[in-house]
């Protein structure tokens, strides 16, 4: 069902030569959005490309989150928000009726800003998605949570507790927790909402090191508020501004070399 | 001086003071009830005091205060007892008019279901009027006997209160089956031959269990003869001796056996003499009991009704004023949660049951009256606010993140509350029914109205099918208390009981929180203590 679209990455504000061809994971098609009478997002249109790392920068307020939440619609908890525009993930338009939110949220997994792991075992943490997708077997679910929690870089350091609290871990486990319970269930897509944020540097690196091996097995989005970060991690860049994406491109390219003077007054740190 | 205000220092000792007053509060209640009622049970010395006018008395020191309005001057109470021979249980004694004090040897202290004690000294043990023994030689031909007059008593209590009760029960069944077809417009046939039949049978039985009665009543012939002070004479019917003593040969040991027999017996019988003697085990029943059908109850309705307010409701002027009242509703008068039982539960639902299950019992009330049920109903409701509270609160201490993640997992709302939220607010629930157990347990004004009853002849819970009996009404620790405290016809004899009856229901209080604690830290501490 997906079919392999290719397009030009980075629609707006990239010039021919340094276009890359790419097949594309989540297409973003004129997309606003309002909070009530608040306009959030001015007409956002871009593609995200399968396997590879894509951030969103700008500074605090610019929309950022609310974009990165469009994709899973978390937005539609948040009373009075009203969306128009098209996002596809897939192929699949995710506002159309025959979507089903919760599946769409499978396929499109999210780890927060906050590591929120539930308030039970690790085991039980990891465990939670595939229970709801009605995985009962006891040794079937010991097997996804022993390949998530290697797949989250976890898993030595955790196997002979799986039944201890998840409260127990560090924070930077904690967020790896949650990035395992996240590709637990094997979602196409993984949202990453300044995942790095609560952490400290070394911490930081272990996250930033696993999102370069996760890329392989799936597409990966992160707002980060951490240029370095961004150049670090990302193959593509989106700098946004007051809701508008202002210029999306290749990360080198964005940050050598901006179209934009907006964002190089960001990069270069005049503004922020 | 401004400086050390600036220190901080008169803060701290305002906050320790504050905390200290509470403390010597709940300190020197708790003292007074237990000071109190631990020294019940212990048996106190028999002394004999001549009085300057050459009238003597024989009786326990029961009090010793100052007289009022001579400083300086004290008087004892001495329970005499002997309520059928002199009157009164209690006399006081100036301590000036008290020639000679003494404490004789053979002095015997008789409990007895009737008449309260009978103190005085043996005289001869007789049976069918006929003296088998006397002098120093009755107390040792007296104690097989009583023994055999003890069990014989239980024999008749299981014969009259079990076995005829039962037949009482069945016959009323018979007799509202009979009366369900009359009204149904039968009057002959082989149903009502069938019921005539059993009822044949079941006045057969009674037949035999009277019978057997009497045989049992026969045996009780032995007697003890027992001289009370000023020489008059009492034949005591073995059959009503609850326990014989010396208070003044009991050695240390001797005395703790009495204590621990007294408190076993106060836990673990029932009332007698209109609840001054004897234990309070149907109050202890009934209690707990109640309790546990409220905690059934009130945490269920309580939950669901946090959860629809935190989870569900859209938060705004309604859903404030909603929870407000929620709040408020803690503080209307127990009383008129009551008169809300009474109108609605009893009247209104009990009589609707009535009319509609046990229409052929009226006009005498089945539900349609005070019982256990209502009552329990009633605290839940009273409790209720409680509950939402606790359980409101916990929830708002759910990080928003534990939601949020279960949702981007593709959990649906009604997953996310079940699998995640309600675990995680378990702790708070049962804070919540803690909370709502002491209230309960310790309310007395909504149950006089709603089923609470100074003596209930049978328990909520027994062997007759359908083994609970909802619509039964019951005792009540709390009650007991008032009713011993205050509607007692032998106020000095009550008195030890509402202390003892006090500390009793504070352990029992304390024993049902102790154990909804234990659970709730064991929660806790499967969710680990880190900070979330």
């Amino acid at each position: 069902m997906t079919p392999d679209v290719s397009v030009v990455a980075g629609l707006r504000s990239m010039d021919a030569d340094t276009a890359i061809l790419e097949s594309a994971m989540v297409e973003i098609e004129h997309l606003s959005l309002w909070y009530g009478t608040k306009q959030a997002l001015r007409d956002i249109s871009m593609s995200v490309p399968k396997h590879r790392v894509t951030a969103y920068i700008g500074p605090s307020g610019c929309g950022k989150s609310t974009l990165l939440r469009c994709l899973n619609r978390m937005n539609d908890l948040v009373d009075g928000v009203r969306v128009e525009g098209r996002i596809r993930i897939g192929g699949t338009d995710v506002h159309d009726a025959s979507v089903d939110v919760t599946e769409l949220r499978k396929r499109v997994g999210m780890v927060f800003q906050k590591s929120n792991p539930f308030p039970k075992s690790i085991f039980e943490n990891v465990a939670f998605g595939p229970r709801i997708l009605g995985v009962r077997n006891r040794e079937d679910l010991a097997g996804i949570v022993e390949r998530s929690l290697r797949a989250a870089a976890l898993w030595d350091e955790v196997q002979d507790r799986l039944a201890d609290s998840a409260l127990g871990l560090s924070g930077g486990q904690q967020q790896r927790l949650c990035i395992a319970r996240a590709v637990a269930v094997e979602p196409d897509v993984l949202l990453m909402d300044e995942p790095c944020s609560a952490l400290d540097p070394i911490a930081t690196a272990k996250i930033e090191e696993l999102m370069l091996e996760l890329k392989a097995s799936y597409t990966i989005v992160i707002v980060t508020h951490n240029m370095q970060q961004a150049a670090r991690v990302s193959d593509y860049t989106g700098f946004l501004l007051l809701g508008e994406l202002v210029e999306f491109g290749v990360t080198r390219e964005l940050f050598t070399n901006p179209k934009n003077r907006k964002t190089e007054d960001y990069i270069t740190g005049r503004f922020g | 001086m401004k400086a050390l205000w600036r220190s901080g220092e008169p803060f701290v000792w305002l906050t320790g003071g504050a905390l200290g007053i509470a403390l010597i509060m709940v300190v020197g209640l708790v003292g007074l009830v237990l000071v109190n009622a631990l020294g019940f049970f212990w048996p106190s010395e028999v002394v004999r005091v001549t009085l300057s006018d050459g009238s003597a008395l024989t009786g326990q020191v029961a009090e010793r205060e100052s007289v009022p309005g001579r400083p300086g001057q004290y008087r004892v109470k001495l329970q005499v007892g002997n309520r059928d021979l002199v009157g009164a249980d209690f006399v006081w004694a100036d301590e000036s008019r008290i020639t000679t004090r003494e404490r004789p040897r053979d002095v015997v202290a008789v409990e007895r279901t009737e008449w309260g004690v009978l103190i005085g000294t043996i005289r001869e043990l007789r049976e069918d009027g006929r003296v088998v023994a006397s002098g120093p030689a009755v107390w040792e031909a007296a104690r097989p006997r009583l023994a055999e007059a003890a069990h014989v008593r239980a024999e008749i209590r299981r014969v009259e209160t079990g076995e005829i009760g039962t037949i009482n029960r069945l016959q009323e069944r018979i007799r509202l089956a009979m009366r369900r077809l009359e009204l149904r417009g039968t009057t002959g046939g082989a149903e009502i031959d069938a019921l005539r039949a059993q009822a044949t049978a079941l006045q057969a039985r009674y037949a035999q269990q009277e019978a057997r009665l009497t045989e049992l009543r026969r045996r009780q012939t032995a007697s003890l003869v027992v001289v009370a002070e000023g020489g008059k004479e009492k034949e005591q019917p073995l059959s009503q001796i609850v326990r014989v003593s010396f208070p003044n040969r009991m050695g240390l040991l001797a005395k703790s056996g009495y204590y621990a027999a007294r408190v076993w017996e106060f836990v673990a019988a029932s009332p007698r003499e209109s609840n001054t003697e004897g234990g309070v085990f149907p109050a202890i029943f009934g209690t707990v009991m109640m309790v546990m059908i409220m905690s059934v109850m009130v945490t269920p309705l309580g939950v669901l009704a946090a959860f629809y307010l935190r989870e569900y409701a859209r938060q705004g002027a309604f859903v404030s004023v909603v929870r407000i009242a929620v709040n408020n509703l803690a503080g209307v008068p127990s009383i008129v949660f009551g008169v809300f039982g009474v109108g609605f539960f009893i009247y209104f639902v009990g009589g609707t049951i009535d009319r509609v299950f046990f229409a052929e019992a009226l006009p005498t009330p089945t539900f349609g009256t005070g019982g256990i049920l209502w009552a329990s109903l009633t605290l839940a409701l009273l409790t209720i606010p409680v509950v939402i509270v606790a359980t409101e609160e916990g929830l708002a201490a759910i990080p928003g993140g534990a939601r949020e993640a279960a949702l981007a997992l593709g959990a649906t709302k009604l997953e996310t509350t079940l699998r995640v939220v309600l675990p995680a607010v378990m702790p708070s629930i049962l804070t919540g029914l803690i909370l709502a157990m002491a209230r309960a347990a310790g309310e007395v004004a909504p149950l006089m109205i709603t089923g609470v009853v100074k003596l209930a002849p049978s328990l909520p819970l027994d062997g007759v099918w359908p083994f609970v009996h909802l619509e039964r009404k019951f005792m009540h620790l709390g009650f007991h208390i008032f009713d011993v405290g205050f509607q007692s016809p032998n106020v000095d004899a009550a008195r030890p009981m509402v202390f003892t009856t006090t500390l009793l229901l504070l352990g029992l209080v304390v024993l049902m929180n102790a154990f909804a604690i234990v659970l709730r830290n064991r929660l806790r501490r499967r969710y680990a203590s880190a900070a979330v």
